[in-house]
């Protein structure tokens, strides 16, 4: 690989790996120094690769760097504070250079436990998410901001506050007791399923950031399905239904970037792979009595693996999304069962219960009774694409819809 | 919000005579009418069915089930949120169990 190229890639794959490291050694209080020594171990790499030439081993050279800078990093902090681990102070009577430990395990333990640290309950969702793509997805403030669809100062505000509540929260960077640990994995499993979200449904003109968002979040999972006291069934299910969503990635944009439906996309461009690995760990959450959320939402997504229509999928999916709201209620769910009660019983009934939904704010809402009434009444159904597109909130909806309605972009 | 029981009675003699086939489509119109509460974000927990025997206890003396005098027993209950009895008289109205010619009856919870 060409400098040009390896620098990037190594920086999205060890950055992380060091910062996780790096925090967990000096603690929750100096992580924006954690981050400082990782971007400057690359800054160093930049320039000194570009005279010499890269080296034979290019980790390991920035390993090293890390650790020398972390070392110093480590003195300076001791000579400016008492208030410094003990570990710390036995190593400076000690007169040794402290060590840090590199390893493999060691950096992924300290990723999971960066993970569970972040993903505490005293910051909002949305702090956690954009701390893991800080620390754990190695995203500059840039392509948070991107992602997010705002700016660099409002994400360096938000990463500023979340660090400083971890702090004074006294967040430890361990595992969390084995107690807790089902508790908490909610709250981490939530924030990566918002996280894969973000990417599959974000606003942002940029396919590979968004695509890396879900790739990381399918890593940062699947990391936790290596860790005997993390692989829960819920975290197979989580990472099934992300593979299986995942699977669709090159068939639901066109070629110009725009959104293809699912009812229109090619099922040839679907990724088999990952449909088989979507039905590997679906196979895997299903040992066990639990029956998680995800575990009904993998499902739903699995029998949308299957393109042909069968009264037999229909039924299913309903099913799923009759148990689904039962022990998990959103407006999403709701509406989509709805659209899976027509498939199944009708459009009639479907209609019948729709407008029983009281969903009047929401655009999708009218979308979908648009879709009910197509065959059934045009004049109503127009009128309900109207009210949608009225209500629409990003671009590419308003476009869907005035296709819906045999318009061309004003 | 307030919060109603739903509680279904039936007769359970009728409903021994039923085939697979129509006990499974018996199923379905539950899931789906329960399906239809909780999608209207309305159902609190879609409860439990009993069993058809039981024990009462009265003045200390136990006696199995309560049902000598009527035909239609307790089969089971649910719990909804409402705005006002009429809206959860609205939600009953869907129950597969008045096609079977069972009864729902909604009480109020009296929440302590």
């Amino acid at each position: 690989m060409e400098q040009q190229q390896l620098v990037p890639h190594l920086f999205r794959t060890e950055f992380t790996r060091i910062v996780s490291v790096l925090c967990k050694r000096f603690g929750m209080a100096h992580m924006e120094a954690a981050e400082d020594i990782a971007s400057e171990t690359f800054l160093a790499a930049l320039e000194t690769w570009t005279y010499r030439g890269i080296p034979e081993n290019p980790v390991a050279w920035l390993y090293a760097v890390a650790k020398n800078k972390a070392k110093n990093q480590l003195t300076r902090q001791q000579l400016f504070s008492k208030k410094v681990a003990p570990a710390l102070q036995q190593a400076a009577t000690d007169d040794e250079v402290p060590d840090i430990d590199l390893s493999e395990k060691n950096i992924t333990d300290s990723q999971l436990q960066m993970l569970f640290a972040i993903c505490h309950p005293s910051i909002s969702p949305e702090s956690q998410i954009g701390l893991s793509l800080r620390i754990l997805c190695g995203f500059g403030i840039e392509e948070i901001a991107n992602a997010f669809l705002t700016s660099k100062e409002t994400i360096n505000k938000r990463l500023y506050r979340a660090r400083e509540k971890l702090q004074q929260e006294q967040v430890a960077i361990e595992f969390p007791a084995s107690s807790e640990i089902g508790r908490r994995l909610e709250t981490v499993l939530t924030t990566l399923y918002l996280l894969f979200n973000e990417g599959y449904y974000s606003e942002s003109h940029d396919a590979v950031l968004r695509e890396d968002l879900c790739i990381d979040a399918m890593r940062l999972t699947h990391l936790l399905t290596l860790n005997g006291a993390t692989d829960q069934p819920p975290v197979s299910a989580l990472l099934s239904l992300m593979c299986f969503h995942a699977s669709r990635f090159p068939a639901r944009r066109a070629e110009n970037g725009d959104p293809v439906l699912y009812n229109d996309q090619d099922e040839s461009l679907w990724d088999r792979d990952l449909v088989a690995r979507g039905v590997y760990y679906l196979n895997r959450a299903s040992q066990g009595s639990e029956l998680s959320p995800y575990h009904l939402e993998a499902n739903i997504a699995y029998w949308h693996t299957i393109k042909e229509d069968s009264p037999e999928k229909w039924e299913n999916i309903l099913q799923l999304y009759n148990h689904l709201l039962q022990v998990q209620y959103s407006p999403v769910a709701a509406l989509n069962r709805i659209y899976a009660l027509s498939r199944a019983n009708g459009r009639q009934e479907a209609i019948r219960e729709a407008e029983k939904l009281r969903l009047d704010d929401n655009p999708y809402y009218y979308t979908l009774l648009g879709e009910l009434y197509r065959e059934i009444d045009a004049g109503r159904s127009r009128e309900h694409f109207e009210k949608a597109l009225h209500l629409a909130r990003t671009r590419a909806d308003r476009k869907i819809l005035r296709e819906k309605l045999g318009r061309a972009e004003p | 919000m307030k919060e109603y029981l739903f509680l279904y009675r039936t007769n359970y003699e009728e409903m021994t005579g039923r085939s697979d086939a129509e006990a499974a489509s018996m199923m379905k119109k539950w899931m789906d009418w329960l399906g239809n509460i909780a999608g209207q974000n309305r159902l609190v927990s879609k409860g439990n069915r009993l069993h058809d025997s039981g024990k009462v206890i009265r003045d200390s003396v136990v006696t199995n089930g309560p049902y000598t005098d009527i035909k239609e027993s307790l089969g089971g209950y649910s719990q909804v949120k409402a705005d006002s009895y009429d809206e959860a008289v609205e939600l009953a109205m869907g129950c597969p169990i008045l096609q079977a010619g069972g009864s729902v009856e909604v009480r109020e919870i009296d929440t302590m």
